[in-house]
């Protein structure tokens, strides 16, 4: 029941807080926030009441609910809440709550449409994090763009338009073909079973042939390369987060990308081991392309919003490497690098979208010397820079090097050319870092520093990183018996792929 | 005919009943509001009728009609879009110049056609209510008689109108000179006496009549007069030709292909295919080039119609319910989607708000009517929580279950393009408006606002959870694939 709560209360708080913005835009912000911290306080009591059994009932899960939703054509609401949903619903909510914060200067019009789009796209979210139902899934992962369209094309900068259409026909596109490889893959069971069904533990229990079982992996593999996004599909992304507002870069970046990985992690892998494992070289030279050429392009930049976009190309990159080397340490490592990204590039967005509110641009051609006039903003940005090329002691450093370690015992060409991505990111960091905030300041430089609302934003996120960066081991702890429980699945599903 | 007959046609004998007496009231005095009243009350009794009806179901009465659940349901759909239809249209028409009330005395006769075609067994009694319901949409349709537009959609109408019903009787003719009989579950058993599937009256006769029902539900490469028919008709009345005329029609094809067993063999699975494909395409990829909203919901509907075919390229009970819930669900949109324009185009009694530049930033005017219709256009993208999703869901299962990869492609890169021109529409009514261009500034007549909060509830409270209708659909179906 807690786990519908999770959702609902992100849900009706938006609605509410959606009416009460056109009386009182303050009101609005107050209870979204409310909003965000109850479901919070709901996760936090959920991992602290089960911090020790995650460890030791290996592969169980948290909390689940089931329930019939359309029982005549089998779909369930099953939600179900292992260490890796919770991970990713803690990360949820805290950039939830930053977004809210750091929005709270920028968005002065339609403040209560603003505010009720965000929470829907947050519930839609964790909906997706939670499904176990594959209906129920897609039905979420639809939900999140709706909103998240609105955020961008309403509240967008110049281009913003043509950025909203362009992500949601490539989310939305993407989506219908996996959507068509959930229904050929409950048709299939159907016919073997004679109950139609999306569970996920019952469509875990297919038969299928080698063929079938590409198509279907490459249905999911399609919706989940595009929002991740894998290189050939990348192209939405840079202008989608570019043009959204600071909270919806925020989102996208933290969260709907995440979305993404969740789904190879938890559908894609362990419902077609086989075909994966097939399908693994190519996924992991897809990932290394990604790695790279991110990197390389976010150098390219001169627009300080899609440098920050074309880097998470490139850390998630060592997510899609990390899931299809596929042992323990290379999937820590990318659960790790999840969260870390979340955090990083979250805050490299508040922060650029800081600027941009105070200086009205994002060209860096124009920009120099911020240091001397706003020393709180050159600090957190060379911190979060930093953080983004991987020094060691920061939350991207464990999630990269576990990634390449692991990938090492798999593939050592992978990770070798991986490896070449931590050189690409130093570059881009710190020129970022040097175009920006070192060299003699300009005259249209003269600007508001942080205030102690942005400061108390970055301050969390800061300690969160460093926390990540050197205690990792309750993250692991909570993510070993997800895995564990994605492990299972992928074997059962091996050994009834073997029977045919 | 016995008592029992009596009761289970009683739906038709209460709409027969109303006709005569709007007709009558007409005739004595006119008055807008006392005839809307009798027509709407008229209605409801029917809805009501289906009730002592389908205790009755089955019921054949006389070879001609077959009262079951499935033409009951689909009669109840049809009293259902007709009553909002005349709901929304009741402001509309009040605020124009010619007289109101023979529009309801067309609405109820082209409700009585739809309704005997829903019903029909017979090749008879199927052209009886095609022509029925044909002519008085001519009447609907160029009811503003002093516009151009109107007569000439009208004119259209009414070739297209007979276009059609000459391929269909002609068809009708070939099947009836193979096998000697125009009973639909009589033709199923010649044919398997006679063992014809390559029998060349058969299929020519089939392609005819596929080719008359095709030009009524406007698919391609039947499809040119749609959207000037739907642009020059009054907004209601197209509601009424995209929802009522093809639903009928669409109901009537279904039970025929059925019933006659039509497609279980020859080239006729294949050919349904290749139509399907064609709509989705031309009527997504058309939709693209337009900016009058009313040619973007024609091109619109000939997709949607296309993504209908999908469904009903599915084999067993799936079919019907595939096909039913979509066109509930199609009913619901569209209705809705027309009701908006015709609300808005109340107080504008020269022309419709049609233009796409007059939407701008209705959503910040108007933020139920925009928000209402924001949640039209994301039901017909086939978004979640909106009925839409669900028929969209049955479309692909169809297509899947039949293995029809190419119309499963087909309806996914429809969709992605048909999005495009939906989010279009979505952008412009959230977009503010430019100064100075205070479009229209009239008010919402209540009724029609109400009508459409009504269908916008069930379009989420279906969309959400649609286990009742699903369950009444899947009742409807199995006695249906049991006869």
């Amino acid at each position: 029941m807690i786990l519908l709560w999770l959702i609902l209360t992100p849900l009706v708080g938006g609605v509410i807080a959606g009416f009460s913005g056109r009386r009182n835009s303050a009101l609005s912000r107050w209870l979204s926030l409310a909003c965000l911290a109850i479901d919070l306080m709901l996760i936090l009591a959920l991992w602290a009441t089960h911090y020790g059994a995650a460890v030791t009932l290996n592969g169980t899960w948290l909390a689940q609910i089931d329930w019939p939703w359309i029982p005549q054509l089998g779909i369930r609401l099953h939600l179900g809440l292992d260490g890796l949903s919770l991970l990713l619903i803690l990360l949820t909510l805290g950039l939830g709550v930053m977004s809210v914060i750091a929005s709270w200067s920028e968005i002065t019009e339609r403040v209560g449409f603003f505010h009720f789009n965000l929470l829907l796209t947050l519930a839609g979210v964790i909906g997706v994090f939670l499904a176990l139902d594959l209906f129920l899934f897609f039905f979420f992962w639809e939900l999140m763009l709706v909103p998240m369209y609105f955020l961008i094309a309403v509240w967008g900068h110049e281009r913003r338009i043509y950025a909203a259409i362009k992500f949601f026909l490539f989310t939305q596109g993407s989506g219908l073909l996996m959507f068509a490889a959930i229904v050929a893959l409950a048709l299939i069971n159907y016919r073997q079973t004679g109950t139609l069904t999306f569970d996920y533990f019952a469509l875990a229990k297919t038969q299928l042939g080698p063929t079938t079982q590409m198509w279907l992996m490459l249905g999911f593999f399609m919706a989940f390369a595009v929002k991740l996004p894998v290189v050939p599909f990348h192209t939405w992304l840079a202008d989608a987060h570019t043009e959204a507002p600071t909270a919806g870069s925020v989102i996208l970046a933290g969260l709907l990308l995440k979305t993404g990985a969740y789904g190879l992690l938890r559908f894609a892998v362990p419902l077609f081991p086989a075909a994966s494992a097939t399908f693994a070289p190519v996924a992991m030279t897809l990932g290394v392309i990604g790695i790279l050429y991110g990197a390389m392009l976010a150098f390219a930049q001169d627009d300080m919003k899609r440098l920050v976009a074309y880097t998470s190309i490139s850390h998630l990159g060592f997510v899609v490497l990390g899931i299809y080397a596929g042992n323990a340490l290379a999937l820590q490592g990318a659960i790790v690098q999840m969260l870390a990204h979340g955090l990083s590039t979250g805050a490299l967005f508040i922060l650029v979208g800081a600027l941009q509110e105070r200086l009205h641009t994002r060209d860096m051609r124009q920009l120099s010397g911020l240091w001397s006039t706003a020393p709180r903003i050159g600090a957190v940005g060379l911190f979060f820079a930093i953080a983004s090329l991987g020094l060691p002691g920061l939350g991207n450093f464990v999630g990269e090097f576990l990634v390449l370690f692991g990938t090492y015992r798999v593939a050592s060409g992978f990770a070798i050319a991986g490896t070449l991505g931590l050189v690409v990111s130093t570059i881009y960091a710190l020129s970022f870092v040097q175009r920006v905030f070192h060299g003699e300041p300009s005259a249209r430089t003269v600007l508001a520093d942080f205030s102690s609302r942005h400061m108390l934003v970055m301050a969390t996120m800061i300690v969160a990183l460093i926390w990540l960066g050197c205690y990792p081991q309750p993250v692991f702890d909570a993510a070993s018996s997800a895995l564990a429980n994605l492990q299972r699945v992928a074997s059962e599903r091996q050994s009834h792929l073997g029977e045919p | 005919m016995s008592g029992t007959d009596l009761t289970a046609i009683l739906p038709f004998v209460v709409l027969g009943g109303t006709v005569t007496i709007v007709m009558l009231g007409i005739a004595f005095c006119r008055s807008h509001r006392l005839t809307a009243l009798l027509s709407l009350l008229g209605l409801i009794l029917c809805l009501i009728a289906i009730w002592p009806a389908s205790d009755m179901a089955p019921r054949q009465v006389t070879p001609l009609f077959v009262i079951d659940r499935y033409a009951l349901f689909y009669m109840g759909l049809i009293f259902a879009s007709s009553i909002a239809v005349l709901l929304l249209a009741y402001g509309y028409l009040a605020a124009r110049t010619e007289p109101p009330e023979e529009f309801y005395l067309l609405v109820l006769v082209a409700t009585l056609g739809a309704v005997a075609l829903v019903a029909s067994n017979h090749f008879a009694s199927f052209f009886l209510g095609l022509e029925t319901l044909s002519i008085s949409l001519l009447g609907l349709i160029a009811y503003p008689r002093d516009h151009g537009k109107p007569l000439e959609a009208g004119i259209k109408y009414l070739i297209l109108a007979g276009i059609s019903s000459a391929f269909l009787l002609f068809g009708m003719a070939l099947i009836y000179a193979r096998l000697g009989s125009m009973e639909f579950s009589r033709i199923a058993a010649l044919l398997t006496v006679n063992d014809a599937p390559s029998d060349l009256y058969w299929l020519t006769g089939l392609a005819l009549i596929f080719t008359g029902i095709g030009f009524k539900l406007s698919v391609v490469p039947f499809h040119m007069w749609a959207p000037d028919v739907y642009e020059g008709a009054p907004a209601p009345v197209a509601a009424f030709v995209a929802v009522v005329s093809k639903g009928a029609m669409f109901a009537l094809l279904l039970r025929y292909f059925v019933t006659a067993n039509a497609d279980s063999f020859g080239p006729a699975p294949m050919m349904i295919e290749i139509v399907a494909i064609a709509s989705i395409l031309v009527g997504n990829l058309l939709a693209l080039l337009q900016n009058n909203i009313k040619r973007i919901l024609a091109y619109s509907s000939i997709a949607h119609l296309g993504y209908l075919l999908v469904a009903f390229l599915a084999g067993g009970a799936l079919r019907i319910e595939a096909v039913t819930y979509y066109l509930v669900a199609y009913a619901v949109m569209t209705v809705g989607a027309f009701g908006i324009i015709t609300v808005l185009s109340t107080s504008n009694a020269v022309a419709e708000i049609e233009d796409l530049d007059a939407y701008r930033g209705l959503i910040w005017r108007r933020p139920w009517l925009g928000g209402a219709f924001a949640a039209m256009l994301l039901s017909l993208a086939g978004i979640p929580l909106t009925m839409g999703f669900i028929g969209k869901f049955y479309a692909i299962a169809a297509g899947v279950s039949a293995t029809m990869w190419p119309a499963v492609i087909a309806l996914i890169v429809g969709s992605i393009v048909g999005l495009f021109y939906y989010l279009r529409v979505i952008v412009a009514i959230c977009t503010p408006a430019p100064q100075g261009a205070a479009a229209y500034a009239g008010t919402v007549p209540r009724i029609g606002s109400a009508t459409l909060v009504a269908l916008t509830l069930m379009l989420f409270a279906l969309g959400v959870y649609p286990t009742p209708l699903v369950h009444l659909i899947q009742v409807t179906a199995a006695q249906m694939t049991v006869r």
